[in-house]
């Protein structure tokens, strides 16, 4: 059970330090620098901020739910397939 | 057909879904009425969830909000949406496990503590009758602008509406309206998106077109004395604390929480909330699309007018005083300037999302459908909270803490009771609006940010944390971002501004600082105070795992 949590826990860590990148980092703090490059006529910050941090919070659950549900398998802690 | 015609149409048609849905599915049980049966699938409950959370500001203000903020319009757009990656990540699947039928329940179960859940309780009726009223008054403006109906006799409309699904069928009832509200207010806010898309540039789909009108909006906004719209006004710190502080009060709203009790298994929680997220950002993309090319749009046709050559639009939209323009120099020219004392147009915001439509010159029952979107936004956002209100009475409350004896039967009466009632109160603060609603909702964000959030992420991922800590913790918090707020909106509001605040940080994002000051005092507090007993921890332990 202290194997699991541990490994559970690593797992939250680095998806929330993406969710933390592509948020904060690429849509505020380092948005002006970013600004310089170009992407589909956005300005690279901007379309962080306002588009692509959307996107990829998407793909951060998603991953999460694949990576939690293999994660619970091979622990042997996962649920029935129906219903609970 | 005129467009008065097709909006009665449209929106009554609407309405006899929504009452056909709400009859077919009935509560039995309280078990039903809380959570639905627990027998939701994730994908229903991704797009009632962002049914629930999609407000009538999201459909019809956002936008037009950043449509004039430019890039600073951001922070609404991240914050409303990155907390769901907090959700999904933090709570959701563990409050599942959890079992609780709401959030005070499982504070009240976790802390050992009637206090602690009697705080939970009063923390979510404040957060939620707040928001609810905004709701209300939503509808009645939504009616009042479209179908020519009184403000009063709109929110009358809305509140009988509500009534009949929320009363009749708790969750049951919301969580199928709130599927079919999702499907109208998305249709009703793409398709206008698309059309005004292919108008301005050549792509169908918004999130890549407007990427082409970006340099050119940048030009007529400098041009004409505004910031670059690719730039933005508020200081770095700000724009990162009302993020964060929109993130994680979204994460703590307690209306969106209980959406994740209804489905039957922990990883069904997980997956939902991507569903959920997935349907949120339908929207949330297309906005600032639909901002650009609004404002790109408006700029071009009023920048410089002639008063006699106006197109039909903007004659229409000025009947209701969304619009206005007066040429004080007398000069035959309408200028729409940054400078207020050349500029010769007033301009609501809300203009954007509602004039959209008849912009882009399309069919008149667009318009009558981008009505019973927005009335979806806002009755679905108001089923939801009243549910919250009613169940915090009744399970909370009143099984919880007055009659613990009571029999399902007469508990699930005290909740159509209590739905009834928060109903009528939500129906009379949207006809009689308290001047501090619009200022609170706002903030509602930041008191669940700084109350409920911590409080609920310390005691799924500590199990040192007890009573003394939540409580110390939950009451510091609001007390300091209340206070913050409170200070600068009633006691002093002549230093609301960058420099009178602490740290640069504007009320709004001051939510961010109260999270912070929760989970110090709640810290600090666990070190001078027993641990919890071991049936709790081992509570806790349960609820880290999805089986067992």
């Amino acid at each position: 059970m202290h194997a699991y949590w541990v490994a559970h826990l690593r797992i939250l860590i680095v998806l929330l330090l993406v969710w933390f990148a592509v948020s904060f980092g690429a849509g505020i703090l380092w948005a002006d620098w970013l600004d310089q490059f170009r992407f589909g006529g956005f300005k690279l910050g901007f379309w962080f901020a306002q588009q692509g941090s959307i996107y990829a919070f998407i793909l951060l659950i998603f991953a999460y739910v694949a990576i939690m549900n293999r994660h619970d398998r091979r622990h042997d802690v996962h649920e029935e397939e129906e219903g609970s | 057909m005129g467009i008065q015609a097709w909006t009665f149409l449209i929106v009554g048609l609407s309405f006899v879904l929504y009452i056909w849905i709400a009859i077919r599915s009935r509560a039995g049980s309280t078990h039903e009425f809380y959570v639905a049966g627990g027998g939701v699938s994730p994908l229903a409950n991704g797009m009632a969830t962002a049914a629930d959370w999609m407000s009538a500001a999201s459909f019809i203000s956002m936008a037009g909000i950043i449509s004039f903020m430019g890039r600073d319009g951001s922070v609404y757009l991240m914050g409303w949406t990155g907390g769901y990656v907090l959700l999904a990540l933090l709570l959701a699947p563990y409050l599942r496990k959890f079992g609780a039928y709401t959030v005070p329940a499982f504070v009240g179960q976790r802390y050992a503590s009637q206090t602690a859940r009697l705080v939970a309780i009063c923390c979510a009726l404040f957060i939620s009758f707040t928001y609810v009223a905004g709701q209300m008054r939503g509808v009645g403006i939504v009616f009042s602008r479209f179908l020519g109906v009184d403000i009063e006799m709109g929110v009358v409309i809305g509140m009988v509406i509500v009534f009949i699904y929320a009363v009749l069928g708790g969750m049951k009832g919301i969580t199928y309206t709130q599927v079919a509200q999702y499907c109208v207010l998305i249709f009703a806010y793409t398709v206008p998106a698309v059309y005004i898309s292919l108008m301005m540039t050549d792509s169908l789909i918004p999130q890549v077109g407007f990427g082409g009108v970006m340099d050119r909006l940048d030009g007529l906004s400098t041009e004409l004395g505004f910031a670059a719209y690719t730039a933005g006004n508020k200081a770095m710190i700000d724009v990162f604390c009302i993020t964060a502080a929109l993130m994680v009060g979204t994460a703590g709203l307690p209306h969106v929480i209980v959406r994740f009790f209804t489905v039957p298994r922990v990883r069904d929680a997980r997956l939902s909330a991507g569903y959920a997220l997935l349907f949120i950002a339908v929207l949330y993309t297309t906005a600032p699309a639909v901002a650009a090319f609004a404002r790109t749009n408006l700029i071009e046709t009023i920048a410089d007018a002639d008063p006699e050559a106006l197109p039909d639009w903007v004659r229409n939209w000025e009947v209701t005083g969304l619009l206005a323009h007066e040429d004080k120099d007398g000069d035959g020219v309408l200028r729409y300037r940054a400078d207020a004392a050349a500029n010769e147009w007033t301009i609501d915001r809300d203009i954007i999302v509602l004039a959209n439509p008849e912009i882009a010159g399309l069919p008149d029952w667009v318009v009558g459908l981008v009505a019973a979107g927005a009335l979806a936004a806002a009755l679905s956002t108001a089923a939801g909270l009243l549910l919250v209100i009613s169940t915090s009475v009744s399970h909370d409350l009143y099984k919880g803490m007055i009659n613990p004896a009571a029999d399902d039967k007469r508990e699930l009466l005290v909740a159509r009771g209590a739905a009834a009632t928060a109903v009528l109160i939500a129906g009379h603060f949207g006809v009689y609006p308290p001047g501090f609603v619009a200022q609170t909702v706002a903030y509602a964000f930041g008191l669940a940010a700084s109350s409920f959030f911590p409080v609920i992420l310390l005691g799924i991922f500590s199990k040192r944390v007890h009573t003394a800590g939540a409580v110390a913790g939950m009451v510091s918090g609001l007390l300091f971002t209340g206070g913050y707020i409170l200070w600068f909106t009633y006691l002093d509001p002549a230093s609301n501004n960058p420099a009178g605040w602490w740290l640069g940080i504007s009320p709004e994002g001051i939510g961010t600082m109260g999270a912070l000051v929760n989970v110090t005092v709640t810290l600090a507090v666990t070190t001078f105070t027993a641990p919890p007993p071991a049936d709790v921890q081992a509570l806790v332990d349960r609820m880290r795992v999805p089986r067992g």
